[in-house]
Formats: C-alpha cells, sequence, structure tokens
C-alpha cells in the first residue's frame, strides 16, 4: 500500500497539499463574497488534481493521471463555471445574512479542525498508523466535511449551501487519493459526472427559487414546517 | 413457471422498460402516449419483477460484475415494481384533474420512468459505490418531481429535499471510501469493490475502523430512510409533490435506501460487530417513532400526516431488522411491503380529497364518507389498516416485529415500541374521525372522482386485506430464505 512506504519528501509534499486546501476552505469560510468562494473551490481542485498526478507518479496508478485531468477540467473549471454563472444571473455578489461574523466562523473552523485531528489520530492510533500520512488524510476528509456542513448552517444563501456541499466533495475525494489511489476508476468517474448533474440541478433550481420563491436566501424559505 | 424468460432476462425487461419510456415520451411529447407508454412499462415491470423474489435462489451476478441480484434485492424490486404499476396508474387520473399541466405532462412522465428506473437499479448494483451513486440519482430526479408543480411551496421543499439529502449522503460516500480502505490492508491497493468483497475482508478489518464506516453510512443512507433526526426533508418533499411522487418516494424510495443499510449491516454482523449497530438501529427507530407520535397527533396537513407515518413505519422497519433473527428480518421484510401497498393508498386518498376540498389541510376535509363514499371507505379502510389494526396485514408484520423484539433482551425497545404503535393509533384515527364525523363543511367539495383514481386504491387495499387473512406460506419460507441469505442475526 502506498501509504506504507512513503519517502520522507513526498509525505512532507502530500502534507503540504493537504495543508493548502485545508487553507483555502478557511478562505471561504473567512469571506462574505460569494465569488471569492468560487475561485477558492476552484484553487481547492487544482491542488486536488496536483495531489493525485504526484500520487499518480509515485505510486504508478497511471490512471490517477485521467483523474486528475478530469479533477481540473470538471472541478476546477467547468463546475467554478456554472457557479460563477449562477452567481451571475442571481444578481447576489455577497453573503450578507451569514449567522456569525467572519471571526467567529474562523474560530469554529479551527475548533472543528482540531476535532478532527483528533479523531484521525486516535483512528490512526488504533490501526498502528500513528505517524503516517493517513492521519493527515483522515484529517482533511473531516475536516472539509465538518467545514462544509458548517458552512451550510452559518450561510442563508442557496450559492453557499452548493459550495458546502462542493467543500464536503472535495475532502472526500482528497483524502481518498491518498488512502485509496486504487479505488476503481469507474467510480471516480461517475462521482464527478454525478457532482455536474447535481449542480446544474441545483443551479436550475435556484432559478426556480428566484422567480417561483422570489428569493433563493434560506431565510425567506419558511413556509414549511412542522 | 413455463413461458417466463429466465430472470436475467426478466431483469432485462425491467430496465429497458421504463428507459425507453423516457425518450420516446420526450419525442413524442403528446400527453396521452406518454401516459399509455409509462403505464405499459410499469405493467411490464411489475408482470416481470413481482415474480423474481421466487425466482431467484441465491446470487447471480452478470455485467462484468457490475449486477447482481439476491433474493433480498428482488424483494425490493417487487415492492419497488408494485408501486411503480399503482402510481402510473394514479397519476392518469390525479394529472388529468389538475389544470395547467397539460403541456408538460410529457416531461412528468419521462422523469416519472427515470425515477422508476434509478430506483430499479438501486438494489441490483453490486458494487456498494454504484449503488450509492444510484441512490444519488433517484434524489436528483425525483427532486425535479418534488418541485414539479412550481409552486413556492414545491420549490422549496425540492430545494430543502435535494440540499438536506445530499449533505447526508455525503456521509454515506465517506464511510463507502472507509469500508474500502479498511480491506486494502490485507487485499492490497486495488481490489474489487463488491459487497460480497466488503463482507469477506470484514473480520480482518480494524474493529473501530468498521464501526466508524458503519456509523457514517448509517446517518447517510438513514437521512434518506428518513429516520429521525435526520428525517426533516421528508415531510416537506412527501407533502408538497404531487401525490403519485409521494406515493413513489415513500413506498418505493425508502425501501431502496433500507436495502443499503441492511447489506452494511451484514458487513458488521460478518466481522463479529453486530452488536453495536443493532443497538444503534433500534435506537434510531425507536426516536423516529417516538418524533413520528408527536408530530402525527398534531399535524393539521393531509399529506404531512402520510410523511410522519412514513417515518414512524421506516421506524418499524429500522426496529425489525435491529431486533433481527429470523423473525425480526421476517417482520421487516413483510412491513416494507405492507407499508408500500398501504401508503399507495393513503397518498392516493389525500390526493383525491385535496382536489376535491381545494386544500391540503384536514381541517377543511369533513364529512368525507358522505361526500365521497367510495373514495372515503377506501382511505378510512387504509387509515384503519395503516395504524396496525387487523384484519389488515400491518398489524401481522408489526406483531412479528414485536414478538422479536421481546425474544431478545430489548425488550424495552419492544415495549416503547408498543406503546408507541398505539399512540399513533389514537392520535391518527383521531384526524379521521373528524375528517368523516365532524361538522358540515361550510364549501361543500366539488369534482368527482375518476376510476382512474379509485382504482389503484383497490389494487392497494385488497392483498393487505388476502395478506391480513391469509399469508402465504410460501412468503414465510421466502422470508427465511432471505433472512439466510442478508445474514443478519439477532440483537443481543
Amino acid at each position: 500500500m502506498l501509504i506504507f512506504h512513503l519517502d520522507p519528501l513526498v509525505a512532507s509534499w502530500f502534507s503540504l497539499l493537504v495543508i493548502v486546501a485545508l487553507t483555502l476552505s478557511f478562505v471561504m469560510l473567512g469571506s462574505h463574497w460569494l465569488k471569492n468562494h468560487i475561485w477558492a473551490f476552484a484553487a481547492e481542485s487544482w491542488v486536488i488534481a496536483a495531489l493525485s498526478i504526484t500520487v499518480g507518479a509515485y505510486g504508478h496508478y497511471p490512471q490517477l493521471y485521467a483523474i486528475a485531468g478530469l479533477t481540473i477540467v470538471v472541478r476546477g473549471l467547468l463546475l467554478p463555471r456554472m457557479l460563477l454563472r449562477i452567481v451571475g444571473d442571481l444578481s447576489v455578489e455577497r453573503e450578507i445574512h451569514s449567522r456569525l461574523s467572519a471571526a467567529r466562523s474562523l474560530v469554529l473552523g479551527v475548533a472543528l479542525v482540531l476535532f478532527s485531528y483528533e479523531v484521525a489520530a486516535h483512528l490512526g492510533g488504533q490501526l498502528g498508523l500513528a505517524d503516517n500520512i493517513a492521519v493527515m488524510a483522515l484529517m482533511a476528509m473531516f475536516g472539509l466535511k465538518l467545514i462544509g456542513f458548517l458552512m451550510m448552517m452559518l450561510r442563508t444563501e442557496a450559492v453557499s449551501h452548493i459550495l458546502g456541499l462542493l467543500l464536503i466533495e472535495n475532502g472526500i475525494f482528497l483524502g481518498s487519493q491518498i488512502l485509496v489511489p486504487g479505488m476503481p476508476l469507474l467510480l471516480e468517474l461517475v462521482i464527478l459526472f454525478d457532482l455536474l448533474l447535481i449542480v446544474s440541478t441545483f443551479g436550475l433550481l435556484t432559478r426556480y427559487l428566484k422567480t417561483h420563491v422570489g428569493s433563493t436566501s434560506s431565510r425567506d424559505l419558511q413556509r414549511l414546517v412542522g | 413457471m413455463s413461458g417466463m424468460p429466465s430472470p436475467l432476462s426478466a431483469i432485462t425487461l425491467i430496465l429497458a422498460a421504463p428507459a425507453a419510456v423516457i425518450p420516446l415520451s420526450l419525442a413524442i411529447a403528446r400527453p396521452r402516449w406518454a401516459e399509455y407508454l409509462n403505464l405499459a412499462a410499469a405493467l411490464l415491470v411489475f408482470v416481470f419483477g413481482a415474480p423474481l423474489p421466487w425466482r431467484i435462489h441465491g446470487r447471480l451476478v452478470w455485467g462484468h460484475g457490475y449486477l447482481m441480484i439476491d433474493p433480498f434485492g428482488a424483494w425490493v424490486t417487487l415492492c419497488t415494481a408494485a408501486v411503480y404499476l399503482l402510481a402510473s396508474l394514479y397519476s392518469i387520473g390525479y394529472l388529468r384533474g389538475m389544470t395547467g399541466v397539460r403541456h408538460i405532462l410529457h416531461r412528468y412522465y419521462a422523469l416519472f420512468a427515470a425515477f422508476g428506473l434509478t430506483m430499479l437499479l438501486a438494489p441490483l448494483q453490486n458494487n456498494p459505490g454504484l449503488y450509492w451513486i444510484c441512490v444519488d440519482l433517484t434524489t436528483i430526479v425525483s427532486a425535479f418531481l418534488v418541485g414539479f408543480q412550481r409552486e413556492p411551496e414545491c420549490i422549496e421543499a425540492a430545494w430543502k429535499y435535494i440540499v438536506l439529502v445530499s449533505a447526508g449522503l455525503s456521509l454515506a460516500l465517506l464511510g463507502t471510501v472507509l469500508f474500502y480502505w479498511g480491506g486494502t490492508f490485507t487485499l492490497g491497493p486495488a481490489y474489487a469493490m463488491t459487497w460480497q468483497s466488503l463482507r469477506a475482508v470484514a473480520p480482518h478489518v480494524a474493529p473501530p475502523l468498521l464501526i466508524l464506516s458503519f456509523l457514517l453510512v448509517l446517518i447517510g443512507f438513514g437521512t434518506k430512510v428518513g429516520l429521525a433526526p435526520m428525517h426533516t426533508w421528508l415531510p416537506d418533499a412527501h407533502s408538497e409533490g404531487p401525490a403519485p411522487i409521494s406515493a413513489m418516494l415513500s413506498g418505493a424510495l425508502l425501501n431502496c435506501a433500507v436495502l443499503g443499510l441492511v447489506r452494511y449491516l451484514g458487513v458488521l454482523e460478518h466481522a463479529g460487530l453486530g452488536a453495536f449497530p443493532h443497538m444503534l438501529l433500534i435506537v434510531f427507530g425507536l426516536f423516529s417513532l417516538l418524533v413520528a407520535a408527536l408530530f402525527i397527533t398534531r399535524q393539521t396537513g393531509a399529506k404531512r400526516l402520510m410523511a410522519y407515518s412514513s417515518v414512524e413505519h421506516m421506524g418499524v422497519v429500522a426496529l425489525g431488522f435491529g431486533f433481527g433473527g429470523p423473525l425480526g428480518v421476517a417482520g421487516a421484510l413483510f412491513h416494507m411491503l405492507n407499508h408500500s401497498l398501504n401508503k399507495c393508498l393513503m397518498f392516493f386518498g389525500a390526493g383525491n380529497m385535496m382536489h376535491a376540498y381545494g386544500s391540503k389541510d384536514m381541517r377543511a376535509m369533513r364529512r368525507v364518507g358522505d361526500y365521497f363514499p367510495v373514495t372515503g371507505t377506501l382511505w378510512l379502510a387504509g387509515a384503519v389498516a395503516i395504524t396496525g389494526t387487523p384484519p389488515f396485514a400491518l398489524f401481522l408484520s408489526e406483531f412479528t416485529i414485536l414478538r422479536a423484539g421481546f425474544s431478545t433482551s430489548q425488550w424495552w425497545a419492544a415495549l416503547g415500541l408498543g406503546v408507541l404503535l398505539i399512540v399513533i393509533f389514537v392520535g391518527f384515527l383521531a384526524h379521521f374521525r373528524r375528517m368523516y364525523y365532524g361538522a358540515a363543511p361550510g364549501h361543500p367539495p366539488h369534482g368527482t372522482v375518476s376510476i382512474w383514481q379509485t382504482a389503484p386504491m383497490w389494487l392497494s387495499l385488497l392483498p393487505l386485506l388476502v395478506l391480513g387473512l391469509w399469508p402465504p406460506h410460501s412468503l414465510w419460507t421466502l422470508f427465511r430464505h432471505i433472512a439466510l441469505g442478508i445474514r443478519v442475526g439477532g440483537a443481543p
């Protein structure tokens, strides 16, 4: 398995990429401008593609080159483009009604990452992988997942909810490149396709929200209760 | 069965029929054509899908190892096929009675068939990852159907549905990846991801990893099943979509997600870690019943009442698998079919009454039995059946699950189940008492209920009565066979 015999240099490179990806998620958490969120998401996708290429080269998984290419095209270019178009169509530029200030969100985000690290380190210890890169990968998976959920909870704009979900997906994808680089190619392809489909669906639904409900903020989606 | 094609050809037909409806109905773009094409496909699916549980004896793998059917998958297919047929029949009458949708009916039926197809595909997946994709696809397709009427409430419900369920399913995806990762320690970095391989390797995986993976999968697919507290999307989606879609969501889709949970439960059982997941299922099941009981008693919307009843019944199914053993599994399987049939009946009745009274609010529906003797009687019988009253089949399945519960050391959960079922019985039927015997309404209902809208109600009720009075022996043999196949043991 790849994670068991990693060169220290490569391990540091992986760690660096994971940390960059996590940092980018904090950009999303700290900024109120939707365009910044989208750019951060795009950059994060490029980081993941870089990771795929390194894992592919180092672990001899040629199929990961294809995955990296697709990641750049789909996650790095196509999805951000679609999101920018949604934001442009809706003419919402920034998230106004965040339920917490940027500073408090960041502090909460840090707490969640620390918690993720604790869980990952504990799990790694139980599996005999205490000093392994696997702990980093698990931390990225859990951390991005929690930050994604946090974004969905704190933000009210529909586009922020989509971005929160995409962040979660990115986290899973990032971690799985390190942990299970040999995961069947077909599955990764289908997940990318699924992502495209789901963002198109979201795009269409936000447009419906705008035309039929008159708002894309979850503050105004309060008709159905009880 | 002579004259029947082989199981594999039957399954190919089952998948091809709705798949063909999608392009045909879009290309022809005539409402009548779309209606009948979809109905023909649904009939075909039912004719070939219903006998499958008795024709599949072991695991059958084909399509380069990507597709698989076992008796459990065949059972879920039977439930889906029945609901697909009933909802297709009902759609015809229901949508003809709606104004302003005629020009988009072909799109409705194309989406409807696509929804049916994704639900038929899910139980056939041999790869847990592809199963996840199928479940995700059902969400995407059905979100459009929930928002089909384009009213603000529908769009809001569709939005909440897709956001919450996608968020939940992302947890299930993480769980799936971690399950696969656990196997790489023994089987090497790249191995075929199948239910079988996950189960085979489970005893060699570190228990904390397995437990964590199962927890993620349980919360993820549990969101889709509608287990409380992850159920919050369900009342909105089930109440705002058109009535036939509500029936499909409740009667068929929930079962598809239960299938995944039970397969993962089997993986943990094989690793000798069954006790914890059984307990989790029992706790989630009981909590779902509690939440449903609270919301059912205070409900005012007719379809929301049915939606909370779905939360209740998924709780009962979770308890059945949670108690486990041959008795618990048999009760849960039987309950899946019974709930599918009964929930169709309830949503169809609610849809008819909402059309007639022009309101979703039960307080506007009064003297239902006087104005609509046929639909009214069928709906009332359905209400009696769904609260677990004899002689209908739900009584038998709930009673079986109770018996299973009392035979384990989790008798407290069985006791809780019994008490909550009684609370729900009282609360649910109180609404019906007011709707049938309350003061006459200020605005008497208008409109008639067509045969297309009552026939599916008959077709749902009669099997419930027959299965309740005379559950065929072959059914219990089948349940024992399925229980052996999925190898879900008993709770400690």
